[in-house]
């Protein structure tokens, strides 16, 4: 059966609460711990973006089944203002908030698949993926 | 209301118990109530149309007062909103069914309704003035006991202080932890401090973010900072993000680290034989 929880990112609360929607999901399926703190933290990465940059959005969580494969997927989607260059974006240590630049090229090394569409003006959407090994 | 609603609802008050009690009785199965006996579900149901008619036959200032105080009880028992909103659209219904069959003319009118409609809304909201009135001071408490805990600093040595954190760390406590980090090592006088994020069950770029600014400006007071606690699968992740912690000690647990920061302020735990002589823990004295 497949499972979808949707979590609302309308303040703080809703990163913790995504969060902890995903680290439940990764531990059903069956990933150990050290899987499920890079779950987790992906969300929690994912979740603070929208949180920072959107102000509001949402996080999808489904379990993935591909030719015997099991695995989490993990949607990120909002409508604020886009990502003028993605390339750069994924570059390490750049930032426009003064944090540590680390987020989404971190994302993409805690993850297996890393699938980003961004427009500016019309939102982003980000999908993850980490397959059950 | 006007008299001639007012009375209108009087003359026909055990009818409209009975079919309400009825219509109300539907809902228990529905609502998250299972666990309340019958007994108690019974007279909480009678109590409450008892204090609907109340307020309908008292034209007086007061006339909420009892409602309120039994609003009170409920939420105290931790009884559901839900009851109350379904409780009085159903007697709304009720009301306007049993009358509009009854008196033909009058019941009939907009005039009617309107009494109806405002006697009801009044109701409710008074309500769920009181139930939200009571979430907002629960969650207010619940924000302050939150405070509380948030950061404190704890003097374990001379020079040495340790600050544990537990749980999720946003921005607001991300701000206490810099503020009691920074008073609290001028205020101990401490050398070294040792942070603790055993507790924390995210470290995400922004964690570490606010966990290296808050060591820095130890630094810059002059004192050291010591990150203990990093659980194995932490530190994968930590890595796998990038983010660069080079710059300042880390330890596994709080232990080791406490055994660093002596070292750094040039002292030891030594065990005292039974004799009364000292051993020293380590060889070389």
């Amino acid at each position: 059966m497949q499972v979808q929880t949707h979590v609302d990112i309308n303040s703080e609360w809703g990163i913790v609460a995504a969060r902890q929607a995903g680290r439940k999901l990764a531990r059903e399926i069956g990933f150990g711990s050290v899987d499920q703190a890079r779950i987790t933290t992906a969300i929690s990465e994912l979740a603070r973006n929208i949180y920072l940059y959107a102000n509001k959005g949402q996080i999808h969580i489904e379990e993935l089944t591909d030719s015997g494969r099991r695995g989490i997927k993990i949607l990120a989607i909002d409508d604020g203002p886009g990502i003028k260059d993605v390339r750069r974006v994924m570059e390490d240590g750049f930032t426009t908030s003064g944090g540590l630049g680390a987020g989404l090229p971190g994302v993409k090394r805690l993850m297996d698949d890393f699938k980003i569409d961004s427009e500016v003006n019309s939102g982003t959407k980000i999908t993850v993926i980490k397959w059950l090994r | 209301m006007n008299s001639k609603t007012r009375d209108a609802i009087l003359s026909h008050q055990t009818s409209i118990i009975d079919y309400w009690l009825e219509e109300v009785s539907k809902f228990r199965s529905e609502d998250n109530l299972q666990s309340i006996t019958n007994k108690v579900y019974e007279n909480t149901n009678r109590e409450f149309v008892d204090k609907l008619f109340l307020t309908v036959q008292n034209g007086k200032d007061d006339i909420y007062k009892d409602l309120i105080l039994y609003a009170e009880r409920l939420i105290q028992l931790g009884w559901p909103l839900n009851y109350i909103t379904r409780g009085l659209q159903a007697f709304r219904k009720v009301t306007v069914e049993t009358l509009s069959k009854a008196e033909e003319n009058y019941s009939k009118s907009i005039e009617f309704f309107q009494e109806i409609e405002n006697w009801i809304d009044e109701i409710v909201n008074i309500l769920v003035n009181e139930y939200s009135g009571s979430w907002e001071n629960t969650v207010f408490l619940q924000k302050m006991a939150l405070k509380e805990l948030s950061a404190p600093l704890i003097p374990v040595f001379e020079k040495i202080s340790v600050m544990p954190l537990i749980g999720t760390i946003d921005t607001e406590r991300a701000k206490l932890i810099m503020e009691n980090l920074l008073e609290g090592v001028i205020e101990h006088r401490a050398e070294v401090v040792l942070i603790d994020i055993t507790g924390v069950p995210v470290v995400d770029t922004m964690v570490a973010h606010h966990i290296i600014q808050a060591s820095e400006a130890v630094r810059l007071v002059g004192a050291k900072c010591i990150l203990v606690g990093i659980r194995p699968e932490i530190a994968q992740t930590i890595v796998n993000l990038g983010i660069d912690l080079g710059r300042f000690p880390t330890k596994s647990t709080l232990k080791k680290g406490i055994e660093t920061a002596l070292q750094l302020t040039k002292r030891e735990i030594i065990e005292i034989s039974e004799q009364g002589g000292i051993t020293y823990e380590n060889s070389n004295p």
